[in-house]
């Protein structure tokens, strides 16, 4: 019976050694390089755990972790509440649904470098739409590029701009799902909105859900192109991300070692809380 | 619990119906007198559903009225008609338990938990929930879902109608039989009105006490199971009710005689029926029997469906089935074909129109 399928293995060698060329022999140099010091030439010297220590040890890295982790958490904290509002107000047949779902796409299909250069255009106070709107019709004093608030204010706030769609548009995927006879159930049974919000439409969309906060947490806590476009960082290091800062040490600096290290720190801890999110998530449904 | 008066009901879907085609129901004058046990039995898209939906108020009908115990209710929202609806598909609150499941309805209506639990205990005990009560109610078995949406619609007191759409559709063959019998015995035990809504005979002739035939958003007939079996006021009652349906045969009328396939047939008794209209015999398979005269037949199907044999004839043109007991004739056969007289009925333009026979109920 058992060799009878082993055929299939012919099917997958293709994915292996694409998934072997873009992802595991990149990664297994990355580990070669986070042990090792070179000073060129491909010259190694063995430095065990030694970045690891010193990344780990190092204030510079710990102050864009928090950066990170309070990027990550601000846009979670506003995107999904309002995905959520943003799916239960749009229409469920009728005319207006291809509408609202091409609209809500639409900033999803711009790509990551554009939103960063539009955003930054936008924000200027003094070409920007929207910079000068608020520096010189409104009086406020508004420049990303001298004001660190400014700048996260910016940054999330196009976060939210691109982003949000995502838990929209899967939320309501969520919510078409669910038949009319719970609402009726509902209806007849006293409910009030805010009952068939919390045992009818919160349950059904609570897969969706989960998967729409794990890819939002992965591709935050990822996020580079924008940021950089738009603040490369500053002012000063208040923008300065996880992969911001991993990418100057590794090619500003050109300290490949420390780099090495943090890259597996980065993708450990990434690793960790997704793992973490998602078995808390489905821990429920198993029993 | 009360009497409900439809009266004078009429719908549409459309916002504005020109002709009778396009209501969804035509004119229904009804009364559901109180603790009875009612089915509305009809094909799909007769308007069953959404008769059911009007009463429930979960629909607002385009005319007429609708009355609980006198009192006008066609514009009050579901919530405030005290009824209860279970549906198609079960729907439970896949986050709760089965006890706070069954909680709900009264939970929302702010009693107290005491009442709540005692309500509770006691629908658990009928529906033989008991044991679950604790369970959560997103990993039970379809019967089970359906049991504790049925509790919900019973587990208040006051509730007006429970009304049941298709609840078995989902049900296994060998549980339908069980929760049927569990919902004849439930109404006997709280005796509220009950409408069952179904598009399946069977259903609806085992739970009801008065059955309500439904066609193209019109009510063809209300009756006993009985009666209707024995008198359809219709030929679709006759041919929708029965296994197989009721003979319908063109015939012709002259001289107060009916005549199919070039013989007078005689009837149960005189003809009502208009000059003009379109005329149809009307008889029971179980009325046909196998003889030595009467009309010339071919045989051309037997199937023996266990208790007893359907043989399907035809007579010029016509198909005939006849019920016999025993082994039936060979395919291909010729025979004669005998109409019980008290049973046969004369139908003008799909409705009765003969009189039933003397002394006869």
């Amino acid at each position: 019976m058992k060799t009878e399928y082993q055929k299939a293995w012919f099917f997958v060698l293709p994915v292996l050694v694409l998934v072997a060329f873009n992802a595991l022999i990149p990664m297994m140099t990355v580990v070669k390089y986070s042990v090792q010091e070179t000073f060129g030439d491909n010259l190694f010297f063995w430095q065990g755990l030694g970045w690891f220590e010193q990344i780990l040890r190092s204030d510079r890295f710990h102050a864009a972790l928090g950066r990170q982790f309070l990027f990550t958490f601000l846009i979670l904290i506003i995107e999904v509440p309002l995905g959520i509002a943003i799916a239960l107000s749009m229409p469920r047949k009728g005319f207006w649904v291809p509408v609202c779902l091409v609209l809500m796409a639409l900033p999803m299909l711009i790509p990551w470098n554009v939103v960063g250069a539009m955003w930054n255009i936008f924000t200027l106070p003094d070409i920007g739409l929207l910079g000068y709107f608020l520096n010189h019709v409104m009086g406020i004093n508004y420049d990303m590029t001298q004001d660190p608030l400014a700048a996260w204010i910016t940054i999330v706030t196009m976060d939210v701009w691109h982003w949000t769609s995502l838990v929209v548009l899967l939320s309501y995927a969520g919510l078409v799902s669910i038949p009319d006879a719970y609402y009726q159930a509902a209806k007849i049974d006293g409910a009030s909105n805010w009952a068939v919000f919390r045992y009818i439409q919160l349950p059904k969309m609570k897969t969706v859900l989960t998967i729409a906060i794990l890819l939002r947490f992965m591709d935050s806590f990822n996020i580079y192109t924008e940021p950089f476009v738009m603040t490369g960082g500053g002012p000063g290091n208040s923008t300065t991300l996880l992969s911001i800062d991993l990418v100057k040490i590794a090619l500003g600096q050109f300290d490949l070692g420390p780099a090495a290290a943090m890259s597996l720190i980065y993708f450990a801890i990434t690793l960790l809380v997704s793992w973490l999110f998602y078995t808390l998530m489905t821990k429920d449904d198993q029993n | 619990m009360a009497k409900i008066t439809l009266s004078k009901l009429r719908h549409s879907y459309y916002p504005n119906p020109k002709t009778p085609d396009d209501y969804a129901l035509k004119e229904i004058d009804l009364d559901w007198t109180d603790g009875g046990a009612y089915a509305l039995l009809g094909p799909s898209g007769c308007g069953k559903s959404t008769l059911l939906n009007i009463i429930s108020g979960l629909l607002v009908p385009s005319e007429g009225r609708i009355l609980f115990d006198g009192q006008d209710v066609t514009e009050l929202p579901p919530d405030k008609r005290n009824i209860a609806q279970v549906f198609q598909f079960p729907v439970i609150y896949d986050t709760m338990t089965v006890y706070d499941n069954l909680a709900f309805p009264l939970r929302n209506r702010g009693r107290d938990e005491a009442t709540v639990r005692e309500r509770v205990t006691a629908i658990a005990e009928m529906l033989e929930l008991s044991d679950l009560l604790n369970r959560k109610a997103a990993h039970l078995s379809p019967d089970n879902k359906q049991k504790i949406s049925m509790g919900r619609g019973l587990v208040r007191q006051d509730v007006n109608v429970v009304m049941f759409d298709e609840p078995l559709t989902v049900i296994d063959p060998h549980l339908k039989w069980k929760l049927r019998s569990k919902l004849k015995e439930l109404h006997q035990r709280v005796r509220a009105t009950m409408i069952y809504v179904t598009h399946d005979q069977t259903e609806a002739l085992t739970f009801a006490d008065q059955v309500v035939v439904m066609q193209e958003g019109e009510v063809v007939q209300i009756g006993t199971p009985v009666e209707l079996f024995d008198r359809p006021a219709h030929t679709f009652v006759g041919h929708f009710i029965g296994s197989p349906g009721m003979n319908i045969l063109p015939a012709e009328v002259s001289g107060g005689v009916s005549h199919f396939a070039g013989q007078a047939i005689p009837l149960e008794g005189p003809i009502t029926a208009a000059p003009g209209a379109r005329t149809e015999i009307g008889i029971r398979p179980e009325f046909v029997s196998l003889g030595l005269s009467g009309l010339p037949a071919t045989v051309t199907k037997v199937s023996d469906v266990g208790r007893h044999t359907v043989v399907e004839c035809e007579v010029a043109g016509s198909r005939v089935n006849a019920i016999v007991t025993g082994s039936g004739p060979e395919k291909g056969a010729m025979v004669q074909l005998e109409f019980r007289r008290d049973q046969t009925r004369l139908y003008a333009d799909g409705w009765l129109a003969s009189e039933a026979a003397e002394g006869a109920a």
